[in-house]
């Protein structure tokens, strides 16, 4: 049922982008828009092409990338060994959760400033500023997963005798698998958003570093390209999850359908 | 029964056994009152009461989940404190682990209590083709009906060979059909492996049917009111529930509620 109702729906998404991008190229004629305040499609294009022709996008690409990717890894790594502690220490929540919450409030746009300040306009300050965004979405995620396993299934390990450490390799963990990942997928989109912010605030090299320099140029065109290849970014790192999602919780997908026998 | 063993032909030994619950700010709940029974080795003992009459927690407290009050509890003469390696739990709904296929549900008691692996592999799928689930081995829960995972969740339960089986209600949710083949498994499996049972139900039907002996308890708090001797001969035929010795045996249990008016027969 699913996957035919996917199917009748991809005629519909694909005329929606023909509409809009042929709607923008047409308001872009129609009312003689300047391309220093909105380009259309074609000049975008062009620019992306020009980009990717001459090494410039893909140079700047790796290094966003790249703080993405260990930002990324980082928090979430973190984030893990976190709600694990917490979510199997009870007291650990009640003392250290609060001072969790105060770090999670303040913005991390605010501190990223002094982040540069203290690792350097290099790529070290911006996988650290990523990592504390992809750091709470994952820790939060954990924590309210691990105490998501079903009373009967914990008293079941118990009437077997296994010891808190088994309950929590053989039920607890499996049964937060779930709620991780979504952790996860929130905080891969956030990561491309925690690099593009460390490099606005203070770079040498990226695509967010790239943005402010081709806004001061006001070529538009350019930086519209970069946000097709940002977005393009996270949809890809998000298909990434999911895909691992499905492999490892697998018996999340589909359990209705897979019935058999009497 | 090598593990546990003791002179004494009573695997089981309940005396004065009472469990309360407190209840903040109010008076505490009395869930079992000063109980007194014992269980045979290999016998066949259910427990039937309304809702609410503390059975699920007797269970509980038997298998070692909730801690007794007062009073003293003995499994082979020892006293149980906690969860024992000798007794098997079947639980009200089947309780799978969804990423864990048949055979390694069945198997997870022998994980968690360390057991040789290889060694009790042999057994689990022979168990599973005394329920007949051969060839299901490798299918995940999901993939089997309600009465399917019941059938898991009991062999999971034998798979260590406890001394002691203890079932809480373990085919309420299956319709009428389901229920009686299930009944008649439950027995052929106690009669080839000759474990002790002790099964809670609601059904007095289902209470009689299985049982050596059904120990009737009273709605809260809960006590013992009569331990009935069911004498229908054995092995248990379907049949047999419309004879006038079963319909007196129900009867008689039946009576027990009539007058305290905790059912309306």
């Amino acid at each position: 049922m699913k996957t035919g109702s996917r199917r009748a729906d991809l005629p519909l998404t694909i005329l929606l982008a023909v509409l809009f991008v042929g709607g923008w190229q047409g308001a872009v004629w129609f009312f003689a828009i300047p391309s220093i305040v909105v380009p259309g499609p074609g000049s975008v294009l062009l620019a992306l092409r020009d980009g990717m022709l001459n090494g410039e996008l893909p140079a700047h690409f790796l290094v966003t990338f790249g703080e993405v990717v260990m930002g990324f890894v980082a928090g979430a790594l973190l984030g893990l060994f976190w709600g694990v502690l917490v979510g199997l220490f009870p007291l650990l929540e009640r003392v250290v959760y609060p001072y969790i919450v105060a770090f999670q409030t303040v913005p991390k746009v605010a501190i990223a400033p002094i982040i540069v300040i203290w690792f350097g306009y290099g790529m070290t300050s911006k996988v650290i500023i990523t990592a504390t965004i992809a750091f709470f979405p994952v820790l939060a995620n954990t924590i309210v997963g691990l105490r998501a396993a079903p009373r009967d299934q914990v008293e079941l390990l118990i009437a077997l005798t296994a010891s808190r450490w088994q309950i929590f390799r053989l039920v607890r963990f499996p049964q937060a698998l779930p709620y991780i990942f979504v952790g996860l997928d929130v905080a891969i989109v956030l990561a491309v958003i925690g690099a593009i912010v460390g490099e606005f605030v203070g770079a040498q090299a990226g695509l967010g570093y790239l943005i402010l320099q081709r806004d001061f140029n006001l070529d538009m065109a350019g930086v519209f390209a970069i946000l097709l290849i940002l977005s393009a970014l996270g949809i890809g790192l998000h298909l990434l999850v999911t895909g691992l999602q499905r492999r490892v919780v697998f018996w999340m997908d589909n359990a209705g359908d897979r019935t058999v026998g009497a | 029964m090598p593990d546990v063993n003791s002179p004494s032909p009573q695997l089981i030994r309940a005396e004065r056994l009472n469990k309360v619950y407190p209840v903040l700010g109010g008076e505490p709940i009395v869930a079992l009152q000063n109980l007194d029974f014992t269980i045979g080795r290999g016998e066949f003992v259910t427990v039937v009461g309304p809702s609410g009459c503390g059975k699920s927690t007797l269970l509980k407290i038997m298998a070692g989940i909730l801690g007794c009050g007062s009073g003293s509890l003995t499994l082979g003469g020892i006293a149980i404190t906690g969860p024992s390696r000798h007794v098997g739990v079947v639980f009200q709904a089947p309780v799978l682990l969804p990423w864990r296929t048949v055979l390694e549900n069945v198997m997870l008691p022998i994980d968690v209590q360390r057991r040789v692996r290889a060694a009790h592999l042999e057994r689990a799928r022979g168990l599973l083709h005394m329920v007949r689930l051969d060839g299901f081995e490798n299918r995940y829960p999901a993939e089997l009906s309600g009465g399917m995972q019941q059938r898991v969740g009991i062999v999971r339960a034998l798979v260590h060979d406890p001394d002691l089986l203890l079932m809480d209600e373990p085919f309420g949710a299956l319709d009428a059909m389901t229920r009686e083949q299930m009944n008649l498994d439950l027995l052929r499996i106690w009669a080839d492996s000759g474990k002790t049972i002790m099964l809670v139900t609601h059904s007095i039907p289902e209470a009689v049917f299985l049982a050596d002996r059904v120990i009737v308890m009273s709605p809260r708090p809960g006590r013992i009111i009569d331990v009935i001797s069911v004498g229908l001969p054995r092995p248990r035929r379907l049949a047999m529930m419309s004879t006038p010795e079963f319909g007196a045996l129900t009867e008689a249990i039946r009576s027990h509620f009539g007058t305290i008016g905790a059912l309306d027969a």
